[in-house]
């Protein structure tokens, strides 16, 4: 029995051809395709993001005109936001280890998950064709605030479109991550040993499940007023442009914490194992996943303090604001806990994981700036703003990515990557990603807006060095992809086992079966209990 | 083994979160009309007087109906008459096209009075009735593409059904169907008194 069962072939080997990729209902290779297409569109915003970049390094025009400049900010904002970092963890790596890690063959829906990544698919495609027809791209930033979004003649409704059809692949992926963690533990898996991981993907799937609808509304409305002149956030129609600021805001602010849980998630996972030791505070890192999605549910208003609000409602929504600051404190405290007296190797998905907490913190931080409501008069529209969500999207999500890519490659390919590359890749990122980002705290406090095509003379200095910064950042990050991209097709075979986790997928061969376990797992332990566990190269 | 496994409980469970997903969809434009009417109160008032409630009336009691007939088609498969479901189901689908009719004559009206979105009636006439009236086609109309949607779901059940794939053990398909059919049902029951019966 026991060698019939190891003959079983790996999840890539199953198969061949591109067909039985892209109609697989295999979650892995659906997370996989998912992963592969973040990660392309994630360069594509990277280029977008130098480009801006370049153009601020001095005043005036510098390589582009202004209205190219709003086109490409634009872009940056939604491929970055809509395609890369909502789908990059709970889409990507959700989808490959949840299923692994509670003990299930395959999410509940299968085939719908394959229904999700087409709809990504197609959303995407949406989002491209805006590019290339119509009256140039879209020009409105990635909110496409009313009333300019229905009255600019760019192609702003096929863009809206392309976002329903993501919102609703992402609705879709939040709907079966919730059955599939309901009704798929393996036994022994009660909700007190599931991994810290997927309690975060619980979180997100909910938020997924109850915010993106709003935002299939609201972006369905913009698209009427555009085709059918409605006038419903038309001021001279009787509507009012405030009510769309509100239904968008409704679902953006929770998309963040779609965009931050998950790599919090992967943050937990990865702090204990290289600590060697049980994480602190189990319960409550999984419960302030829970938390952060309900109060971060209640606070979408703190974007409209200098909207036009009345001064009860900026009370209350910065009151909530602040709120949401206590689980993610609890989370960071536990992570240092776990690390104190801890047993630690520094391997490069811990550096990732450390470096996320410190950008983490610096942006949240900053976020309570900006969420009182006296200094956000100030802040608003700033650069100070901008900086805020790169420490926390790009600092956050983006090396949560990073470190869930460098602390499961050798379980997804069997294979490992040059570490001593990979840590030099991580510290010319990291480095860099300070040069391009905190010179804008200190130019937004001095009060350059954002979005801006041209700016004063004495902000030079500062947007010179965040562009030299965003040079470097881009150096890192060609080195950490040709150094992933090498050791996924020559790097060393690992065992299944090589960091010493002790969460299911680390007792499953690399790459994994085609239905995930040799046999049905029985769970009779915590997942973070080393004891026994060793690693094995 | 097989990774195609039969959850009753995870179907269902699916379901439900889905049609709460729908629930939001629509919560975002009855957002948008609990302001307006918090706004507008005299001109939604008058346009509500302006729709028919006799169209709006019929159009309730035949989606009441066609829930009554989607809810015992599910009893008659779990009894395994295949016949008196499938007629059941038809009797639906029947009833969502006369749905669909009275919607298009009410519309038809409308349109012939030069009332849709962005016409130069509604510009002449005051604020409120253009959003009033903006509301309601958009309203009611994704509330049309909804029973659209459903009617063809219940047609996917019925093929299932004619060819044995929907039976006595396996029927969360058509169940699914009418839970989505009863939510279809139910969104109409709100819209109904917010535009026609609007004090």
């Amino acid at each position: 029995m026991d060698n019939a069962v190891k003959a079983q072939p790996n999840f890539f080997e199953e198969k061949r051809g591109i067909l039985s990729w892209i109609f697989t209902t295999d979650h892995k290779r659906i997370g996989l395709m998912y992963l592969y297409l973040v990660l392309a569109f994630f360069i594509v915003g990277v280029v977008l993001g130098l480009l801006i970049r370049m153009e601020l390094i001095a005043p005036g025009e510098t390589i582009m005109k202004a209205q190219s400049y709003n086109a490409v900010f634009t872009l940056h904002g939604v491929i970055m936001i809509f395609i890369v970092v909502i789908p990059s963890i709970p889409a990507a790596f959700g989808n490959i280890l949840l299923p692994i890690h509670i003990g299930a063959e395959d999410v509940a829906f299968p085939r719908l998950n394959l229904l999700s990544w087409w709809l990504y698919v197609i959303g995407t495609v949406f989002a491209l064709i805006s590019l290339f027809t119509g009256q140039g791209p879209p020009d409105t930033g990635w909110t496409f605030y009313v009333p300019f979004s229905e009255f600019t003649t760019t192609n702003v409704s096929v863009a809206v479109f392309g976002v329903f059809i993501l919102g609703f692949s992402s609705i879709l992926t939040g709907l079966n991550f919730i059955t599939t963690i309901h009704r798929l533990r393996a036994p022994g898996m009660n909700w007190t040993r599931i991994p810290l991981f997927a309690w975060s993907l619980y979180a997100t799937a909910w938020i997924q499940v109850l915010a993106t609808p709003i935002l299939g509304i609201t972006v369905l409305l913009v698209m009427a007023e555009r085709i059918l002149g409605v006038g419903l956030f038309d001021p001279a129609k009787g509507g009012d442009p405030i009510l769309y600021q509100h239904l968008f805001w409704i679902y953006s602010h929770p998309a963040v914490y779609i965009m931050i849980l998950p790599a919090m998630g992967v943050i937990s996972e990865i702090i204990p194992v290289f600590a060697r030791k049980h994480i602190f505070g189990y319960k409550m890192i999984a419960f302030s996943s829970l938390a952060i999605a309900f109060a971060g549910s209640l606070v979408w208003a703190h974007h409209m303090f200098t909207s036009g609000m009345s001064d009860t409602a900026v009370l209350i929504f910065s009151f909530l604001t602040f709120i949401v600051a206590i689980p993610s404190a609890i989370k960071v405290f536990n992570w240092t806990a776990t690390l104190y007296k801890g047993s630690i190797s520094v391997r490069t998905p811990l550096l990732y994981a450390l470096s996320f907490i410190f950008l983490f913190s610096v942006g949240g931080l900053a976020g309570l700036l900006l969420g009182s409501a006296g200094t956000d008069v100030h802040l608003h529209d700033t650069y100070f703003v901008v900086s805020h969500f790169h420490y926390v999207i790009f600092g956050g999500t983006g090396f949560g990515l990073f470190a869930a890519m460098h602390f499961w490659f050798p379980k997804i390919y069997g294979r490992m990557y040059n570490e001593r590359i990979a840590n030099i890749a991580w510290l010319i990122l990291f480095v860099g990603f300070n040069v391009l980002y905190f010179p804008l705290y200190v130019i937004g406090l001095q009060g350059m807006p954002r979005r801006y095509y041209d700016y004063l003379p004495q902000y030079t200095g500062g947007h010179f060095i965040s562009t030299v910064g965003s040079w470097i950042v881009a150096v890192g990050l060609l080195i950490m992809f040709v150094n992933i991209f090498h050791g996924m097709r020559k790097g060393p075979k690992v065992g299944r086992n090589p960091w010493g986790g002790a969460t299911l997928e680390w007792f499953v061969p690399s790459p994994p079966p085609l239905l995930n376990f040799e046999e049905e797992p029985e769970v009779t332990r915590s997942p973070y209990n080393y004891k026994g566990v060793e690693p094995d190269e | 083994m097989s990774n195609i496994h039969k959850d009753y409980e995870g179907a269902k469970l699916g379901m439900w979160l889905f049609l709460f997903t729908e629930i939001l969809l629509f919560g975002g434009m009855f957002l948008l009309y609990a302001i307006y009417l918090a706004k507008f109160p005299s001109e939604f008032h008058k346009g509500g007087d302006e729709l028919d409630v006799v169209i709006g009336g019929v159009n309730t009691v035949v989606l009441l109906i066609s829930s009554f007939f989607v809810a015992i088609s599910i009893t008659a498969i779990r009894l395994g008459n295949k016949k008196a479901c499938l007629r059941y189901v038809y009797i639906t689908i029947a009833c969502s096209l006369i749905f669909l009719v009275n919607k298009f004559f009410e519309w038809k009206a409308k349109f012939s009075h030069g009332i849709y979105p962005d016409s130069e009636h509604l510009k002449e006439l005051s604020q409120g009735e253009n959003i009033f009236y903006g509301l309601y086609f958009l309203m009611t109309g994704l509330h049309g593409l909804h029973v659209i949607i459903g009617a063809v779901v219940l047609g996917f059940a019925v093929y299932f059904i004619q060819r044995d794939k929907i039976n006595k053990e396996d029927f969360v398909f058509l169940e699914n169907g009418g839970l989505y059919w009863h939510l279809v049902d139910l969104i109409w029951i709100f819209l109904f008194p917010l535009f026609y019966l609007v004090l």
